[in-house]
C-alpha cells in the first residue's frame, strides 16, 4: 500500500528524490529550537479558531439597542459588531471556547515570536547566511503585534474604542502628515467613518494573515535551505549538521509539540476567562475606564506613553509634534530599527563576513549579550511602567512614585545591565578556561 | 575444442562456488528493539483522546448543561493533550531516534557566475543601456504611483479644517444621557457630570464634556474667563488633549488641608488637569490642558453654553493652532 501511494506520487508529480531529502532533513536538537515552532503552532490554531469566529462576526457600526439573553446590556445602545461578539460568547454553542481560545492563541503567538527572538539573538543565530530570515522574522513580529491590535479593536467594546482612540492619536501626532494619515485611515476626524470598521476588518481577517503567511512560508523555506543552526558539542561544527532526520525521529515530537500548543490553548480557551467583553460595555467617545486591560504585548508602547512627561513641541501658538509621537510611534520605531540594523553593525565592528551554523553561547560573545541585555531590559523597564497603574491598584504603591522610579530606571536600567552582564559573561568564560587549564594538568598525573 | 576446454574451466570453477545469496538490503532506518510497554501506553492515549473528542461531542449536543464552554475546553483540550502525550510515547519509546549528520549546504560559485553570464549577454542587443533603464525606472514608477493613487480616496486631503469642529454655539443647552437639560443647581460639589450638545451628534470628540462645581473663590481661571464658570461650575471638554480618550475619573481630596486639590483626570496614561486653574497639566504625559467651554445660566435656571471652546478638542497634529476655534 505504501508502496503504491509513493508510486502514484512520483508518477505525477515526480518528487520522489524531494520527498526522500526531507524525510532525512537534519534537525538539531535544543529545547530553545522550539520556540518557533510554538509560534507556528499557535498561528495555525488563531487561523483555524478565526475563521470560525467570521462566521458570526458583523464587522458593522451601525448602532442598535441589545435585546439579548445577557440582562446587564439589554436595551444599550450599541453597534453590530458588538452585539455580534456578545451573541457569539453567549448563544453560539462553542463560540465562547473558541473566542478565548482565538485570543489566548494571539496572546501566546506574540510571546513565542518574542521568546524566539530573544533566543536567535542571545545565541547570534542571526548571523550570515541566516540574516534575511531574522529581518522576516522580526517583520512578522511587527505584523503580529498590528494584527492583535486590529483583533481586539474590531470587537468594538469599551476596551478596543480607549485603544483606537489612542492609536487615532498615535497617527494623528506624526511629525508633517499625521493628520493626512489619520483622515485616510479613519476617513473622518476620530471616530470615524463607517467604512474604517471595513477596512479594520479586511486588514484583520486577510490582508495581514496573508502577509504573515507568506513571509511564514518565506522564513520556513530559508530555513530549511540553509539549515538549522546548532551548538557546538562533540560532532557538530560549521560544515556538517548533526541531528535527527525528519522521519521517523522528528515526525511524533513536532506533531507532540503541535498538539501539546492546541491543547494548552484549548484548556485555556475553555478554562480561563479572557477579555471578557460583556463587563466594559459598549464604546462611546465619551467613555473610559481603567478596569479594562490591553493584552500584554502593548505594554510597552503604554508605558512609553505614561512615561513621557507633559510637553508638546510648540511654535508660538503651532503645536508641531504632539506628545504621544515620542512614546507611541517613535520608541518602537527605534527598537525595531536597532533590531534591523544589529546583523550588519557586528558585521562591521567585528568584520565578520564568514558563514555561522554554530550558535554562540551567549557568553561567548560578550558585548552583543551585554548591549542585548541592555536593550531589552530597557524596553522590559518601559513595559512594566505599562503596568503601574495595576500594580497601584493591586499593592497600593503610589502611582506617581512608581513613575519617578522607572523615569530613572530608564536610564540607569541599560547602563547597569550592560556592564553587569559583560561583567558575567567575561567571569564564566575566565572560569571556564581556569577548568580546562585545571583538567589539563591533572590529565598527566 | 578450444571452446569445449573453456566451458569445462567454467564448469569446473563455477561448481565449486555456491549460489550467492541475495543480500540484505541495507537498512535505511535503524533498527530499534521492540518496547511493548511503550506500545500500550501509546495505545491506551490514543483511545484516550478519542474519548475526550467523544466528551466534546457530547457536551457539544447536550442542550442547557451549566458550565458548557468549560467541558468543551476540557473535552478539546484534552483531546489533544492525550494525543500530545502519545506523540511524546512514540518519539520517547517507539520510533528510531538516530542522530544523522548532514553537509551544511554552501554557495554554488559556478551556478553563480552562470547565471550572472546568462543576464549580462541576454541583453547583447541593447546599446542605450542608461537610456533603457531610466525608461524602464519611469514607466515602473508612473505606474506605480498611478496603481498608488486611488488610496487618496480613502479620506480627505489636505484638509484640517473638521478636526476644529464641534457642535458647541453660544446658547446651546448642555443636556444629560437621556437628553434633559442640566439645571445649574443640580451641578454639586465633589461630583462629576457628562453634559452633551442638545440636540447634536454624541460620537464626535467635541461634544462631550465634564462638569465639575468648585467654590467660586478658589478658581485662578486664565485671563479673558470671566464670567465663564458661573457660580464655580465648570466645564471642560472630556477628550483628553494627549491620547483622545474619555476624562473619566475625579479626584477629590477627602481631607483638603492635607490632599491634593480635586484633579480630572485620563484613566488611559493619567493625564491630570487642574480644573480650578482652566484644566492646565499638573501630572502626566499631556501637553496642553482641556479646552474650556464658557457657560452661563439662563433664566430657567439650566446650563448653556456661552460659545465654543477655548481651544481645538482632543488630541493634537502637526500644525494645529491653539486658541479658540471659530
Amino acid at each position: 500500500m505504501i508502496k503504491g501511494a509513493v508510486r502514484f506520487v512520483d508518477q505525477r508529480s515526480g518528487t520522489a528524490p524531494f520527498i526522500r531529502k526531507t524525510l532525512r532533513y537534519v534537525f538539531p536538537d535544543h529545547w530553545s529550537f522550539l520556540l518557533g515552532e510554538v509560534a507556528l503552532y499557535s498561528f495555525v490554531v488563531l487561523v483555524g479558531t478565526g475563521v470560525y469566529l467570521t462566521f458570526f462576526f458583523e464587522p458593522s457600526v451601525h448602532q442598535v439597542i441589545y435585546q439579548g439573553p445577557y440582562e446587564p446590556l439589554r436595551g444599550v445602545r450599541m453597534s453590530e459588531a458588538y452585539r455580534s461578539v456578545i451573541h457569539m460568547s453567549f448563544e453560539v454553542k462553542s463560540g465562547l471556547l473558541m473566542r478565548q481560545t482565538h485570543h489566548w492563541a494571539a496572546d501566546v503567538f506574540v510571546a513565542a515570536i518574542v521568546l524566539h527572538m530573544l533566543r536567535i539573538f542571545f545565541t547570534g543565530a542571526f548571523r550570515k547566511p541566516r540574516d534575511v530570515t531574522y529581518y522576516i522574522g522580526l517583520a512578522m513580529l511587527a505584523l503580529a503585534l498590528l494584527e492583535g491590535y486590529l483583533g481586539y479593536s474590531l470587537i468594538d467594546d469599551l476596551l478596543s474604542g480607549m485603544g483606537l482612540a489612542i492609536g487615532y492619536s498615535v497617527a494623528l501626532s506624526i511629525p508633517f502628515i499625521g493628520a493626512e494619515i489619520a483622515q485616510l485611515v479613519w476617513g473622518a476626524p476620530f471616530p470615524g467613518i463607517p467604512q474604517f470598521w471595513s477596512r479594520m476588518y479586511i486588514g484583520h481577517v486577510l490582508l495581514l494573515p496573508l502577509a504573515i503567511a507568506a513571509l511564514l512560508g518565506l522564513h520556513l523555506f530559508l530555513v530549511a535551505a540553509r539549515h538549522h543552526t546548532q551548538f557546538r558539542r562533540k560532532r557538530e561544527s560549521e560544515r556538517t549538521v548533526v541531528g535527527v532526520p525528519t522521519f521517523p525521529g522528528q515526525t511524533p515530537r513536532s506533531l507532540g509539540l503541535f498538539f501539546s500548543v492546541a491543547g494548552v490553548l484549548f484548556l485555556l480557551g475553555g478554562l480561563v476567562q479572557i477579555n471578557p467583553v460583556w463587563l466594559w460595555g459598549p464604546y462611546h467617545v465619551d467613555h473610559a475606564t481603567n478596569a479594562a486591560q490591553p493584552d500584554w504585548y502593548l505594554g510597552w508602547l503604554i508605558g512609553a506613553l505614561r512615561l513621557l512627561p507633559s510637553f508638546d513641541v510648540t511654535i508660538g501658538d503651532y503645536t508641531l509634534i504632539p506628545n504621544p509621537f515620542w512614546g507611541g510611534l517613535l520608541f518602537p520605531l527605534i527598537v525595531f530599527a536597532i533590531l534591523f540594523a544589529w546583523p550588519a553593525l557586528e558585521r562591521r565592528f567585528k568584520r565578520d563576513y564568514a558563514f555561522h551554523n554554530l550558535l554562540d553561547r551567549p557568553r561567548d560573545a560578550p558585548i552583543r549579550t551585554a548591549f542585548g541585555a541592555a536593550l531589552f531590559s530597557w524596553v522590559f523597564v518601559i513595559f512594566l511602567a505599562g503596568a503601574s497603574d495595576r500594580v497601584f491598584v493591586l499593592l497600593g504603591l503610589s502611582y506617581e512614585w512608581q513613575i519617578t522610579v522607572y523615569r530613572v530606571l530608564v536610564f540607569v536600567g541599560p547602563v547597569v545591565a550592560f556592564f553587569a552582564t559583560k561583567r558575567v559573561c567575561e567571569e564564566l568564560q575566565k572560569g571556564e578556561l581556569v577548568e580546562q587549564q585545571r583538567k589539563r594538568a591533572e590529565a598527566p598525573a | 575444442m578450444k571452446r569445449w576446454l573453456i566451458a569445462a574451466v567454467v564448469f569446473l570453477l563455477g561448481r565449486t562456488k555456491r549460489k550467492p545469496r541475495a543480500p540484505e538490503p541495507q537498512r535505511m532506518v535503524a533498527a530499534g528493539a521492540a518496547n511493548p510497554r511503550a506500545e500500550r501506553w501509546f495505545i491506551g492515549l490514543l483511545l484516550a483522546s478519542a474519548f475526550c473528542a467523544a466528551g466534546f461531542i457530547a457536551a457539544y449536543a447536550l442542550d442547557g448543561i451549566p458550565h458548557q464552554t468549560q467541558y468543551l475546553g476540557l473535552g478539546l483540550g484534552l483531546s489533544f493533550v492525550c494525543l500530545a502525550a502519545a506523540c511524546t510515547v512514540a518519539a520517547k519509546g517507539l520510533v528510531v531516534t538516530e542522530e544523522l549528520e548532514e553537509e551544511y549546504s554552501i554557495e554554488h560559485v559556478s551556478e553563480q557566475d552562470t547565471v550572472v553570464q546568462i543576464v549580462e549577454e541576454s541583453g547583447s542587443r541593447f546599446t542605450r543601456k542608461k537610456l533603457v533603464t531610466g525608461a524602464a525606472v519611469t514607466a515602473g514608477g508612473a505606474l506605480g504611483a498611478a496603481l498608488v493613487v486611488p488610496a487618496v480616496s480613502f479620506g480627505p486631503i489636505l484638509e484640517t479644517g473638521k478636526f476644529y469642529d464641534t457642535p458647541w454655539r453660544r446658547g446651546r443647552r448642555l443636556v444629560d444621557d437621556g437628553g434633559r437639560p442640566w439645571p445649574a443647581q443640580e451641578i454639586e460639589e465633589k461630583d462629576f457630570y457628562t453634559a452633551y450638545p442638545e440636540g447634536a451628534d454624541r460620537e464626535q470628540l467635541g461634544a462631550a464634556v465634564v462638569v465639575v462645581r468648585l467654590r467660586p473663590q478658589e478658581l485662578q481661571l486664565p485671563a479673558g474667563r470671566d464670567g465663564w464658570a458661573p457660580s464655580g461650575i465648570l466645564a471642560y471638554s472630556k477628550v483628553c488633549t494627549h491620547a483622545g480618550c474619555a476624562i473619566s475619573l475625579y479626584r477629590t481630596p477627602l481631607f483638603p488641608p492635607v490632599e491634593p486639590k480635586p484633579a480630572l483626570v485620563c484613566p488611559c496614561h493619567y493625564s491630570t488637569f487642574d480644573p480650578a486653574r482652566g484644566a492646565e497639566v499638573i501630572y502626566g504625559p499631556a501637553g496642553r490642558p482641556l479646552p474650556q467651554l464658557p457657560l452661563y445660566v439662563d433664566a430657567e435656571g439650566n446650563l448653556r453654553a456661552g460659545g465654543n471652546f477655548s481651544g481645538p478638542v482632543g488630541p493634537s497634529w502637526w500644525g494645529v493652532r491653539m486658541g479658540k476655534p471659530t
